[in-house]
């Protein structure tokens, strides 16, 4: 499947790692992250509100959760993660596709979101995937989750696809192409 | 139980194929199989035949049909004009990062079938 994506390059993103305060004056550290930290994540991903839930993923229970992510992390995937006292309280990925993009996803446990993490994860994923030689990330989003879908549409994400239940969307990261693509 | 599968090429449509047809030996389900004329690479006839073989390997007594035109509305049409009990599909397939994706077809008669649909996972 041919995919569609912004002809210019999106501005510029911080890298990860970062420390800031979040809406709620808790500490966080977002940093990047590799196969040594799945145990931290499936931890975080056993403690997942099932309502987040989005087109089955996470998986439930531990043993798919691991499944899941030894399967991503560890096979040309960008990772970042947000940490609060010790715990991974956040996940962002890139995970590439057969096509020379990589598609994104983003997790917050829900006593963390709408605190500002899920910009400042988002922020340090693009930028990390830039600094690792990513050029083009797609996404999908069901078109009910407005909040996501501004969130994406602020760092410079453009809809693509509209004509399924799930909103696509597509972001270049890379030097824009020469001519039309 | 009178069932009807539609399937158009993709992986997902012949794994609901496989549990269509191990459900039918349990359960003597009377089959019909609708190969759809889907925007997938594969030709709906060659699609036809590999499905026949399955069907025969399997020793279920199953109607195997092509059906041209629309996909969604084409199967929709036929599980009622031919009083399906039930419309069975491809469960979608799976982005890189595991978000599991509908096809068009299984859009359209879960939001049109006047039957029950069941989408084998």
């Amino acid at each position: 499947m041919t995919r569609n994506y912004p002809d210019e390059p999106a501005g510029e993103f911080e890298t990860p790692p970062t420390t800031f305060t979040d809406a709620e004056g808790r500490d966080v550290t977002v940093r990047a992250a590799d196969a040594d930290d799945v145990a931290a994540l499936v931890e975080m991903y056993e403690a997942f509100d099932p309502a987040d839930r989005a087109q089955g993923i996470p998986p439930v229970g531990t043993e798919a959760i691991s499944e899941w992510l030894d399967g991503l992390i560890g096979h040309g995937s960008v990772d970042v993660v947000a940490e609060h006292d010790g715990s991974v309280v956040g996940h962002a990925t890139l995970v590439p596709d057969h096509d020379d993009g990589y598609e994104l996803a983003i997790f917050v446990l829900a006593d963390y979101q709408g605190a500002g993490i899920g910009t400042r994860l988002l922020e340090c994923l693009l930028g990390h995937g830039r600094e690792r030689g990513v050029e083009k990330v797609w996404l999908t989003v069901e078109r009910w989750n407005r909040a996501a879908v501004s969130l994406y549409r602020s760092l410079g994400f453009e809809t693509t696809g509209a004509e399924s239940f799930e909103l696509e969307m597509a972001l270049r990261l890379g030097d824009a192409p020469d001519g039309a693509d | 139980m009178k069932v009807l599968l539609g399937l158009g090429g993709r992986a997902d449509g012949f794994d609901a194929l496989e549990a269509t047809l191990t459900r039918c030996h349990e359960a003597g389900d009377d089959l019909t199989v609708a190969v759809l004329d889907t925007a997938s690479d594969e030709d709906p006839d060659s699609v036809a035949g590999t499905v026949r073989e399955r069907v025969a390997e399997s020793g279920v007594d199953a109607d195997v049909r092509t059906l041209s035109g629309h996909p969604g509305s084409v199967l929709t049409e036929l599980a009622e004009e031919e009083g399906f009990d039930r419309i069975v599909l491809g469960g979608g397939e799976r982005t890189p990062l595991g978000k599991i994706t509908l096809g068009e077809v299984a859009e359209f008669v879960l939001l049109n079938a006047d039957v029950s649909v069941t989408l084998v996972r």
